[in-house]
């Protein structure tokens, strides 16, 4: 296969890259390595698309933070995925910290970022009054948002596809060559052609550049652990809060998710291992220690779900965006945080990066940016949901008892593409509630087992080795099949 | 068994009861005898009977049935009775939502969602199980991680196993349950950690599932760490100290493909929480009256929603008391109201009911804090006054303590409030 344009790496960067270039007459592809995308830091981070003051003004992460925040708002109404400003505070805690509020001050009047201002305590209790009492001040930035990053991730790429992306999910890039016209890109199943390559691989960017002779960088995996709470918590802190931020972190946060549930994180470790995201109790410890300082009402007894996320953070700790010395191979590389915020701006820049070398870009006249947007059951008003079901029985039953998750969802879900259990938890939130997957886990099997026409043995939670039930010996040594195996099938 | 039988939902019910496991039947049939004309019982299975459609292990019924039924068979007695009246039991259906009019958001798949008005409200959704979550075991996020009871899930309705060789975290009933279970189908069961210095489950369970078949039980330790990157590779376990704090130079790794948690039962109370019912920390539950009344008129709750019980029997004596009283409610026959607050004291995690009337005979239910032998359980009044007792042998906190106490015990009691106790005996 021949493409123009080959996108390593699936997740918001490269999806973001491939939604925007496919307004392009061009022949693209993106490959991912694992089963579906969306599945590196994309689906574990905090959410926040950061008001756009936080980095400096004179780095690359600094201009396309800010540039990226203002494309969100167009996104989400063409996409139809959760995207909020709810706002943010950065508190000062002691009078040391004050110097940093006023490099955020300095940073938003620099950038030209409306409504930025201090905030007195008395105004930080009034308008947030589950803060700490020890809040001497506070920088607040309208600009800020929250959304659901995974679903963000599913709805470009899908735009992506709709556009004509070939979208190829399990295809691991191993080598690339450069054969003096293209880059042959191997993968365990397929030899394609391209002529550029974009290394939007987020951990293993490194890796891919060495691949393409240009392997001068090395990724620093950066370990976030985050916590997500009982939604009993719902509505005790309005805005996302930032501490003070150190040199290497943003500090421990308090993120009123798109979906109202609190969550608290994330460290911040440095670690070799690209594929540790395991959480710990000093994690537990660091954020909770940190978090009680901020909003004292704050504590362990309301974790529902832990997760650690990487960070992709390369040497001199900004992105990396731009040509390479191998003709046709560009990096998005280093995009740690706040590369979600970034993304839609990386990929503006990426298609003004490939005008300069020489792609011919013309616009397609048959681009569709609005896509479908999926049913979302829980968030409609009761008439609204009255009508639905009256129309549309594949919405009558409930899969999902914490989160409200009706079985068409989860059908629409696997149609859009979830081949896995997470695939379909963060297209629909089924198992992201109170009881983790307890009343939800077989009922989504059971739909992907029929609609994939795969038995319940062969589903995965994640894809490679995650399997998720196997065979009773009987079933195994052939004397009985036991019941049920294909449930729905017959 | 059965499924959805009305031909069409009526606009309004006098009693609408959500859940349809034993504690959902009973109350219905209970209603019915005490006056209500019109009554829905709404589940979210397809198949009505609760939990119990899944343990077809032996042991329910002795109290209700005089005889040892499997759960199955015990939902099949109940339902039996639902079916022989003129109840309607919608399944594979949902409560979205009950107001404070209460007036029932119901989705169904004859109707899709619909609005239904109800003069009473029986809540009967039963317990969630604790997750993961509940205990923040750190390490990593792999497949083959499930509760006891979805594993008893796939094994007994579908026929598949949760993985080959597994480790079960926490010695609750259905984790015990299943620890034989799966050791019969083969499955290698290494071993049951439980935090505590003793088990959770019931000591017959204990003998039958895990001594009977050399199961190793490790009291005082627990799961401090999950590995694998996509599936379960192992898990690191570690003795507590007697604060509970894992010593952490003395854990070790245990190498298995599935962990099974059985760390207990929290009653499903997103209804509860939505009606603003008043919720008791201990049980997780609603506050009930005598009557099973929760802090809102005309809202009833019985069985595992409101704590958690070790034996289906109880549930259903608490069920017709319930389903009874919502009957009356509707009828204009509510008894008086409660006039004695019971309060937990010592060695006493809870009491249920929270209030009682001297005017009527009670079974108070309560589970202790920890075990104790040759105690007494003794009522006192608040100017220190023992108002009754009665000796125990002994207690453990996996056995509910239930008390029937007579009117005649309270005559001369007025002093609106008695504080429960359970301890050492006085003689010692
Ligand atoms: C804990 C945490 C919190 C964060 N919070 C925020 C926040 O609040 N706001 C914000 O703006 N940013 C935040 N970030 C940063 C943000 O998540 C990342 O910058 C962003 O997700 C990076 O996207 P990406 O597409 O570059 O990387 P990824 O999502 O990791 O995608 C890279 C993809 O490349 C694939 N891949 C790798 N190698 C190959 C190969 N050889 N062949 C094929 N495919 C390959 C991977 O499988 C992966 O899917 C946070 C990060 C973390 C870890």
């Amino acid at each position: 296969m021949l493409y123009d344009v080959l996108i390593i790496g699936g997740g918001i960067v490269g999806g973001a890259i491939a939604r925007e270039l496919s307004r392009y007459e061009l022949r693209i592809a993106l490959c991912e390595k694992e089963v579906e995308v969306g599945f590196g830091a994309t689906k574990a981070n905090s959410g926040i698309i950061h008001g756009g003051h936080h980095a400096a003004p004179d780095t690359l992460k600094g201009r396309l933070e800010w540039a990226g925040n203002q494309l969100w708002d167009e996104l989400a109404a063409e996409l139809g995925f959760g995207f909020e400003r709810i706002g943010e505070l950065t508190v000062a805690l002691y009078d040391e910290q004050t110097p940093v509020l006023d490099r955020l001050l300095h940073h938003a009047a620099v950038k030209g970022i409306p409504g930025v201002e201090l905030w007195t305590p008395e105004r930080i209790q009034q308008e947030e009054p589950a803060l700490s009492h020890d809040i001497i001040a506070a920088v607040y930035a309208p600009t800020t948002g929250v959304v659901n990053p995974y679903e963000a991730c599913y709805a470009l790429a899908e735009n992506a596809a709709q556009n004509g992306v070939d979208i190829l999910t399990g295809f691991p890039v191993l080598r690339l060559h450069w054969n003096g016209e293209l880059w042959e890109v191997m993968t365990p199943g397929a030899r394609l052609a391209s002529r550029f390559v974009i290394n939007a691989a987020g951990l293993y960017a490194d890796q891919v550049a060495a691949m393409a002779g240009v392997g001068n960088f090395a990724i620093h995996p950066r370990k976030g652990q985050e916590y997500l709470l009982d939604k009993r918590l719902r509505g005790l802190v309005k805005r996302v809060i930032f501490p003070c931020p150190s040199p290497v972190s943003k500090g421990i946060l308090i993120i009123p998710t798109y979906d109202g549930t609190l969550m608290v994180g994330p460290t911040a470790e440095d670690t070799t291992d690209r594929e540790d995201r395991s959480t710990s109790a000093e994690g537990a410890r660091t954020v909770f220690d940190a978090v009680r300082r901020l909003a004292p009402g704050i504590n362990e007894k309301d974790i529902i779900a832990q997760f650690a996320g990487l960070r992709a953070s390369a040497d001199g700790e900004d992105f990396i965006i731009g040509p390479t010395a191998r003709r046709g191979f560009i990096n998005a590389a280093g995009i740690q945080s706040p590369g979600l915020t970034a993304a839609p701006a990386i990929a503006r820049m990426i298609v003004e990066i490939l005008q300069a070398e020489n792609l011919p870009m013309t616009l397609r006249n048959d681009f569709v940016g609005r896509a479908p947007h999926p049913v979302h059951f829980a968030a409609l008003s009761t008439q609204e949901q009255i009508a639905l079901t009256l129309r549309h029985p594949r919405y009558r039953r409930i899969v999902c008892r914490c989160e409200t998750v009706t079985e068409g969802e989860v059908i629409d879900a696997i149609e859009r593409g979830a081949s896995t259990l997470d695939g379909i938890k963060f297209r629909t939130r089924a198992g992201m509630g109170r009881c983790q997957g307890g009343f939800c886990t077989i009922r989504c099997m059971e739909l992907l087992s029929r609609l994939r026409r795969l038995p319940m043995t062969a589903l995965t939670k994640r894809g490679a080795d995650s399997w998720l039930v196997c065979e009773r010996q009987e079933a195994v040594n052939g004397d009985e099949r036991a019941p049920g195996i294909e449930v729905g099938d017959a | 068994m059965i499924t959805s039988n009305p031909r069409h939902l009526r606009g309004s019910y006098d009693v609408v009861v959500v859940g349809a496991g034993p504690a959902g039947l009973e109350a219905a049939v209970a209603a019915q005898d005490a006056g209500a004309d019109h009554i829905l019982v709404v589940d979210r299975e397809t198949e009505a009977g609760g939990i119990l459609v899944q343990c077809i292990h032996s042991g329910f019924g002795l109290h209700r049935f005089g005889q040892e039924l499997t759960g199955p068979e015990y939902a099949q007695r109940v339902l039996t009775q639902v079916v022989k009246r003129n109840i309607d039991v919608v399944t594979d259906a949902f409560v979205l939502d009950v107001d404070r009019e209460r007036r029932v958001k119901l989705m169904t798949q004859e109707e899709g969602v619909s609005l239904i008005d109800a003069q009473a409200i029986v809540l009967a959704m039963g317990a969630r199980e604790r997750t993961r979550a509940a205990i923040h075991i750190p390490g990593t996020r792999p497949a083959g991680i499930f509760t006891a009871g979805m594993a008893q899930r796939l094994v007994n309705l579908y026929g598949l196993l949760p993985g080959r060789r597994a480790v079960l975290l926490g010695s609750g009933d259905i984790g015990l349950i299943m620890a034989r279970r799966l050791t019969l189908e083969g499955v290698e069961v290494v071993g049951v950690f439980e935090l505590m210095p003793y088990a959770n489950g019931l000591n017959r369970n204990i003998v039958q599932c895990l001594h009977d078949f050399d199961i190793p039980l490790h009291l005082s330790t627990t799961v401090v760490e999950i590995h694998g990157r996509d599936r379960v590779e192992k898990v690191t376990v570690a003795p507590v100290d007697a604060n509970l704090r894992p010593q952490m130079e003395r854990a070790w790794d245990v190498p298995c493909d599935t962990l099974l948690i059985s760390i207990g039962l929290i009653p499903e109370n997103e209804l509860s929480e939505q009606l603003r019912l008043r919720i008791d920390p201990m049980t997780n539950g609603p506050v009930v009256t005598s009557t099973m009344e929760c802090s809102r008129n005309g809202v009833f709750a019985c069985g595992n929603v409101v704590h958690i019980h070790d034996l289906v029997d109880f549930v259903s004596a608490e069920a017709m008391l319930a389903g009874r009283s919502a009957g009356r409610y509707v009828a204009g026959a509510a008894p008086p109201a409660d006039n004695v607050r019971l309060l937990p004291g010592e060695n006493v995690a809870y009491c249920v009911p929270h209030t009682i009337s001297t005017e009527r005979e009670h079974t108070i239910y309560m589970r202790t804090r920890r075990p104790l032998e040759a105690c007494s359980l003794r009522l006192t009044d608040l100017g220190g006054k023992v108002i009754y007792e009665k000796k125990l042998r002994y207690v453990f906190p996996a056995e509910m303590v239930n008390l029937k106490l007579r009117p005649a015990v309270l005559h001369h009691f007025h002093n609106g409030a008695l504080r429960v106790d359970v301890a050492p005996r006085a003689d010692g």
